[in-house]
């Protein structure tokens, strides 16, 4: 039987639950982000769920500069998860010209996306 | 494929500000400049070449537009990459015979078209990017700023060596009487400017205008019939390895280490051999990395490469002569006009900016963020 959704809705429905997952592949046993149909290491299509640590560290990062009136500058960041994976995200709880490259940081899920806060 | 087909013409049109023009109109006035470069008209092509961030099947479109029926058509978009990608499947026609005269264009109204705040709404629309967009990258900016911190990161490249970038193309700008940015411009006036996406000033990154542009391409032996000497294709190669920045292996090393070494092979040539160098240069960062992946100085080295005017007018290494993306022409999609610089140079053509005994020329296309890479090498008829 098909799974229900598509792995894209899959994930959103879990982030929306509560809960960060990502894949990862059953043939060579490596992680993936974002999900997928067939694993981009392997091309394998035994991609299962498994909960993501949440540990990351940032790869690289940027302040985007935005007018105060329009809400003011904020980050955007990659971030590598201790599985091997990358994500764009934001280091929230911090001011955005303060995110460094090499900072530990830790998952968090706000408005339905997983943001990171310092770990 | 080496020495077998060669750009007979280039033209362009609307280049910097074209009010009341519409994108299919900029390309068509571009055409039409590049046809009668090679002495042709529209009646005379067989093929055509295209692609567009806008207009939905472009192959179409432009052919409709100039009356012709062709025999091939061929509108792959991979971003600004796409018009020296271009040069592969219209290579592998002409070679295979299926046509004799390829016109190759391109134009957009970029700078002064209405609507555009719209369409980018749709855009999101309809491809919304679901791992990225939420973030709210200023994009393209923000996504070659996050290639350009970790590079000065990991090898300790600096804002200042990423404005001499900008200050060399906008010298060779000053060379250039089309080139739309000319002001005098220093590495204090873009250390100092607004900054966009740090590290990133709104100078480390290119123009928006409205422009176009076009090349006819034939098989060799037909090119030297034509009026203006023809630039022969030497090399061609194609790499990409990522979409979104956020899936880029590493942000510092970009497949065009692939696509210039099979560029290269094809050629016989090395980076030594290249007298002058057309790099898509969207952002500063971009130049550099080109630089290193391209083998013109090694990786974490380019920083120091750029300094001291290595590749600004009478540096060591001419590189972007028109001005580039940064100070010359970028109306969305560049491609197409490192091709029509690079040829101009083979031909003598390029006035006060001219390389003296230009032969080899390279010119580097780049689409998405750092994503396809494509590199072709052209050369004069004693390349061959």
């Amino acid at each position: 039987m098909s799974p229900p959704s598509g792995p894209e809705k899959r994930f959103f429905d879990a982030l929306a639950a509560g809960r960060f997952e990502i894949q990862q592949c059953a043939a060579c046993a490596k992680h993936v982000f974002y999900p997928r149909v067939l694993c981009p290491h392997c091309g394998s299509g035994e991609l299962g769920w498994v909960a993501a640590s949440g540990r990351g560290t940032v790869y690289s990062t940027t302040v985007v500069r935005r007018k105060p009136g329009d809400g003011g500058d904020y980050n955007v960041c990659l971030v590598d998860l201790a599985e091997g994976v990358r994500m764009m995200s934001r280091v929230a709880g911090v001011a955005p010209q303060d995110v460094t490259i090499g900072m530990a940081v830790k998952a968090r899920i706000a408005e339905g996306l997983v943001e990171f806060t310092p770990a | 494929m080496r020495g077998s087909v060669a750009i007979a013409g280039v033209g362009l049109a609307g280049c910097g500000e074209a009010p009341g023009w519409t994108e299919m109109e900029i390309a068509a006035a571009a055409a039409k400049n590049a046809l009668g470069d090679a002495g042709l008209s529209a009646r005379d092509v067989d093929g055509i070449v295209v692609a567009s961030t806008n207009i939905f099947m472009s192959g179409l479109a432009l052919a409709e537009h100039l009356g012709v029926h062709p025999k091939f058509t061929e509108s792959t978009m991979v971003g600004g990459s796409s018009f020296v990608g271009h040069l592969i499947p219209a290579a592998l026609a002409l070679n295979a015979g299926l046509c004799d005269t390829i016109l190759v264009a391109y134009g957009s109204s970029q700078r002064t078209g209405v609507g555009r705040a719209e369409a980018g709404k749709y855009k999101m629309a309809l491809d919304p990017q679901p791992f990225e967009h939420p973030y709210k990258p200023f994009n393209p900016p923000t996504s070659y700023a996050l290639a350009a911190a970790r590079h000065m990161h990991q090898y300790g490249t600096t804002r200042a060596q990423l404005a001499e970038i900008a200050v060399a193309a906008r010298q060779w700008a000053q060379l250039n009487p089309e080139a739309f940015a000319r002001e005098p411009l220093t590495v204090e006036d873009v250390l100092g400017s607004r900054m966009v996406s740090d590290p990133l000033t709104v100078r480390d990154c290119c123009l928006v205008t409205d422009g176009g542009g076009a090349y006819v391409l034939t098989r060799a032996e037909r090119a030297k019939d034509f009026p203006k000497p023809p630039a022969y294709l030497l090399g061609v190669g194609a790499a990409h390895w990522h979409r979104q920045i956020s899936s880029m292996p590493d942000l510092t090393v970009t497949a065009a280490t692939e696509s210039g070494q099979r560029a290269f092979e094809m050629a016989g040539l090395g980076p030594q051999d290249v007298d002058v160098v057309e790099l898509y240069d969207a952002f500063t960062i971009n130049t550099l990395l080109f630089l290193e992946d391209l083998g013109f100085c090694g990786k974490g080295e380019g920083g120091a490469f750029v300094s001291g005017g290595r590749i600004a007018p009478g540096g060591e290494l001419p590189v972007n002569t028109n001005g580039g993306g940064l100070s010359c022409v970028h109306p969305g999609m560049y491609g197409i006009f490192l091709l029509v610089e690079a040829v101009r140079q083979l031909r003598g053509e390029g006035g006060a900016r001219q390389v003296k005994d230009a032969a080899v020329a390279l010119a580097h296309g780049n689409g998405g963020v750092l994503s396809s890479q494509i590199t072709a090498l052209l050369g004069t008829k004693d390349t061959l």
